[in-house]
């Protein structure tokens, strides 16, 4: 599906971000990418849908030579990627609709864009992705409105509604507390399984990032250093990505948590969610 | 004795000083004496002639005195310049607001490939670098004495200005938003209705809104020149030595700035 080979990003500071980075996803599978601040995990996803221009390698999405195309082809394939961001960016005077229907932007044209003349279908999908990360009635509700966990909400949906066929998140949980970033992961692992569309995350909690993830690849210094999965992140491994430190509490509590799968106190909306699951 | 005294006692206590722009004590205070020194040499060479300056007390006197009472007997007259002023201003603004938004869009650096961004900032630059006065004598020598020369001087001064308010404030939207609605595989058309547009738009008609005031405020003077308007009237009324009517005009010109403040005060009170 995703094929990356020798993948290098030098900024025109100097700073070489992405030093060689190879991997493939070929099944439809949750991967996190852990690393320290600065090893070039952001610079990654970005360069997969070229918010980043790469300075050399290859980013094949099936038989999609991505570096190749020009700007018209590129936005096509943008299409086909959903992305999610720490920052949620959602367009904070937007209504929640709004937000969701952008994600369709790709499919519509000018005019009906101005007049928010979306087709019927798009806005029956949204009313759905609405019910189902639990944000029923909030439609018209602005951006701005909103709190953390459900501007994220939005921010996942959007994603969705362009039916990608690979989901790029950016440290999705990093503006979270830890409950609403557990019902994030939940949420947005839990689609991308449904939809079998696999989902590239980026993640800061290394703890969080082994509890949902199939696979996780470690990222230092711009260089690719793990590349397993989740269960096979042992301290050795995050010596090797973050560098020495004592780990003992970080696998503890990874271990801790896969064991029984963490279910925070449910609030309504959370209960809603699992309920569609069921 | 509290410890803490004890501590400062010490030899190697740790000092703090406060940190300064010139840190140099020469360079900071030969500077102030610089100061100081240019500030009593202008005084000195400034040459007041105080007779010539005792001679324009009594005319100063005499012109008020003609003033009043302000004669509003040429109402008809005062009126029409008043109701041209105001055309000249909402004209200007409505036509600057709509020049505004390609110029303002062009000079984002961050929406636009350098190239059209430095020639839409130069355009903007170049626009703004004369005074209105300069302009509007140039407009004038063109297209003749008149509203005309007036409307397409402040036109130029509402577009400059619009457009750089509305190039910084999309310079200064958050950059993520602009990916995430790229990211989507908006065009570029659609990233300015489904992004640029919403955050931007509260901001711009706030402008134009003070700009309208400002427009209101400046085809009073632009008249002075021969471009139009109440300043016209006021300066042919000067020029016949009728000062009490000069009075009435200024009254007008006074209260007509009044109502423009209040107005573009409520408006934009009511944007927030």
């Amino acid at each position: 599906m995703l094929k990356i080979s020798g993948l290098s990003k030098v900024y025109p500071t100097g700073t070489a971000a992405l030093k060689n980075v190879s991997f493939i996803v070929e099944d439809p599978k949750v991967v996190t990418i852990i690393g320290p601040s600065g090893a070039g995990k952001s610079t990654l996803i970005r360069c997969i849908n070229r918010l980043v221009e790469p300075t050399s390698g290859t980013i094949m999405l099936d038989d999609v030579d991505i570096l190749a195309l020009n700007r018209r082809d590129l936005r096509k394939v943008r299409r086909r990627m959903g992305m999610i961001f720490q920052e949620y960016n959602l367009v904070e005077r937007l209504t929640v609709m709004e937000n969701l229907l952008s994600g369709r932007l790709g499919y519509v044209g000018f005019w009906r864009t101005y007049r928010r003349a979306f087709p019927p279908k798009d806005v029956v999908a949204a009313f759905a992705l609405l019910e189902r990360v639990g944000l029923s009635g909030y439609q018209s509700t602005r951006a701005d409105a909103l709190s953390g966990g459900e501007r994220q909400r939005v921010g996942i949906s959007r994603a969705l509604m362009q039916q990608p066929d690979l989901l790029l998140v950016d440290e999705p949980t990093a503006s979270l507390d830890p409950k609403t970033s557990r019902q994030i992961m939940r949420i947005l692992v839990e689609l991308a399984h449904e939809r079998g569309t696999p989902a590239l995350v980026n993640m800061h909690d290394v703890g969080l990032a082994q509890s949902f993830a199939d696979r996780v690849i470690g990222l230092r210094g711009g260089e690719i250093v793990f590349d397993g999965p989740a269960d096979r992140v042992t301290a050795n491994v995050l010596t090797e990505i973050y560098g020495e430190e004592d780990w003992s509490t970080t696998i503890r509590k990874v271990e801790g948590e896969t064991e029984k799968p963490a279910r925070g106190p449910s609030d309504g909306k959370d209960s809603l969610v699992r309920e569609s699951l069921a | 004795m509290m410890p803490t005294s004890s501590l400062t006692d010490r030899a190697d206590a740790p000092q703090w000083h406060r940190t300064r722009t010139i840190e140099n004590p020469w360079a900071r205070h030969g500077l102030t004496a610089l100061a100081v020194v240019y500030l009593v040499w202008s005084l000195a060479t400034l040459e007041i002639n105080w007779s010539r300056a005792a001679d324009g007390l009594p005319r100063a006197v005499n012109m008020i005195l003609r003033m009043l009472p302000p004669d509003f007997s040429r109402w008809s007259l005062l009126i029409r310049g008043t109701l041209e002023s105001v055309q000249m201003a909402v004209a200007a603004s409505f036509f600057g607001m709509i020049l505004a938004v390609p110029l303002g869009i062009c000079g984002a650096s961050n929406l636009v490939p350098k190239p059209v961004y430095l020639a839409a900032r130069a355009f903007i630059i170049l626009s703004r670098t004369f005074h209105e006065i300069i302009v509007a004598i140039f407009f004038v020598k063109i297209f003749g004495f008149g509203p005309l020369a007036g409307v397409l001087t402040l036109i130029v001064a509402s577009t400059s200005f619009i457009s750089k308010m509305l190039a910084e404030d999309i310079e200064n939207m958050p950059p993520g938003q602009l990916e995430a609605i790229r990211a989507t595989g908006a065009t570029f058309p659609q990233l300015l209705i489904f992004c640029v547009s919403p955050q931007g738009l509260p901001r711009y008609l706030g402008v134009s809104i003070y700009r309208l005031d400002a427009n209101l405020r400046h085809s009073t003077v632009v008249g002075i020149v021969g471009a139009g308007g109440i300043g016209q009237v006021l300066a042919a009324s000067f020029s016949r030595y009728d000062y009490d009517f000069s009075l009435a005009i200024l009254l007008t010109i006074v209260s007509l700035v009044f109502v423009g403040e209040f107005f573009s005060n409520w408006v934009r009170n009511q944007l927030r």
